[in-house]
């Protein structure tokens, strides 16, 4: 078959995909900033070491972390318009969603990186006289931080691959957009190929940029 | 509200019950899963050999497949199995559809597999591959017989998670019309508005088949493990 690209002017991109792709960043960035948040919150609880504290975060990621993500999204898209009793836009929907599914994932992330940190260090902070958050704050953080950064953001480009499963609620992404420019230009495969190779290159450049600053990490350490 | 899960009882009308579209379901799931898993371990794994060999066109190919499959989302990969590659190669499109969606599933996969299996050989002490040429096998043999039986037996514990994975990843394949799981929750919603028993009962069946799966990985780690190794029992 022939594949024609010519209709892929500037103006059907900004008419169609860039819609889409600001919406695509936008989710990778408030889920990834939000469950980063709401994901340290859950990793302290669960090394707090308070069966209170450690069921409730255990339950919320371990359930999270077996269930399909896809079917995560159906079940917020179904839940929310109970819950608040009117409907929500897909959009709005699937930026709680995420948030909400990927602090499950960060907080193990967190979790892993914070274990890392010797114990000698904790007794060293408390040693010259720190409290529990001063060694937390000053010591433990930083470090764990730092070996857990290259892990955070290769996380992060996930999810950014991700993002293109709220077509199962029909959110307008990346990938809708390029779909709706095929679909008016009749013209699906080109698109498709297309939309394959935006994804790729995107994720591909922050996989290096990633595996670069782990290179460096490493150095430093 | 109230509960209703007589729902699976009616009929759907095509004189099955709900239920019985639900387990045909869990059935397309299990075997799209079970047949991407395949693809996968033998993709992943000569995809994972390839980079650890000394030859570095074989190092380039295992690289570019890896980097290529692991960094397109799966449902985009999905859609390009589905819509490009068929109109690209028309023999393909006699092929159905869920065959192209156990292959996409299943490359998707062999990309992360292939870094398992490599970081697995590697974690060897080089003096193996050493012993094994010195002894007068020859590469090949020497992954054979040398390299792979204690490479895989350490990749067991990231393969089952990974296999946990494929469970979850397959109810991508809605999106091109499998009638998983997935897809399933999403028409049987729509036309019982019994939204929160259906997709109970969905997420219910996800969990079962990869518990399911995480047993069978465990019975095969015990069976495989090798005495002296941590984790390696007596």
């Amino acid at each position: 078959m022939n594949l024609d690209f010519s209709f892929l002017n500037w103006a059907v991109i900004s008419s169609f995909v860039l819609k889409g792709f600001i919406f695509s960043i936008q989710l990778t960035v408030i889920a990834m900033l939000g469950g980063i948040a709401l994901g340290t919150v859950l990793a302290m609880m669960r090394l707090s070491g308070k069966t209170w504290l450690v069921m409730p975060a255990a339950f919320y990621v371990n359930t999270l972390r077996s269930i399909p993500l896809v079917m995560v999204i159906l079940w917020f898209f179904l839940l929310i318009p109970l819950l608040i009793g009117r409907p929500m836009g897909a959009e709005l929907s699937a930026i709680i969603t995420f948030t909400v599914f990927e602090a499950a994932y960060y907080s193990e992330i967190m979790r892993a990186g914070i274990q890392s940190v010797p114990r000698g260090q904790v007794y060293a902070g408390y040693a010259v006289g720190m409290t529990y958050g001063q060694t937390m704050q000053l010591i433990v953080l930083p470090q764990a931080f730092r070996n857990m950064l290259p892990v955070l953001l290769t996380q992060t480009v996930i999810l950014f691959q991700d993002t293109s499963l709220v077509y199962a609620i029909g959110a307008y992404d990346l990938l809708k957009g390029f779909e709706v420019a095929g679909k008016n230009f009749n013209r699906p495969v080109e698109t498709y190929l297309v939309a394959a190779v935006v994804y790729f290159v995107i994720c591909f450049s922050l996989s290096m940029l990633v595996r670069q600053l782990q290179k460096k990490i490493a150095i430093i350490r | 509200m109230k509960w209703d899960w007589q729902v699976f009882l009616q009929d759907t009308g095509g004189g099955q019950t709900y239920l019985d579209w639900m387990l045909s379901a869990w059935g397309w799931t299990l075997m799209v899963a079970v047949l991407a898993l395949i693809v996968a371990l033998i993709a992943g794994s000569l995809m994972g050999i390839f980079r650890t060999t000394p030859s570095k066109p074989l190092v380039w190919i295992g690289n570019a497949w890896t980097e290529l499959f692991r960094n397109i989302p799966l449902l985009v990969q999905i859609f390009v199995w589905y819509h490009v590659i068929p109109s690209m190669f028309r023999p393909l499109q006699a092929v159905p559809s869920f065959i192209l969606v156990v292959f996409a599933l299943g490359f998707f996969t062999s990309a992360r597999i292939s870094e398992q299996v490599k970081a697995g050989i590697q974690s060897l002490p080089r003096g193996q591959r050493y012993a094994g040429l010195a002894v007068g096998l020859t590469l090949p043999q020497t992954y054979r017989y040398v390299l792979l039986p204690m490479a895989f037996r350490i990749v067991i514990p990231p393969l089952t998670s990974e296999s946990m994975n494929i469970i979850k990843n397959s109810s991508v394949a809605f999106a091109v019309s499998i009638t998983e799981l997935t897809m399933f929750a999403m028409q049987a919603q729509e036309e019982t508005s019994r939204g929160i028993e259906i997709y109970l009962a969905v997420t219910g069946l996800y969990f079962v088949s990869a518990f399911f799966i995480n047993r069978v990985m465990m019975v095969v780690e015990r069976k495989v493990q090798v005495p002296g190794m941590i984790g390696g029992g007596k």
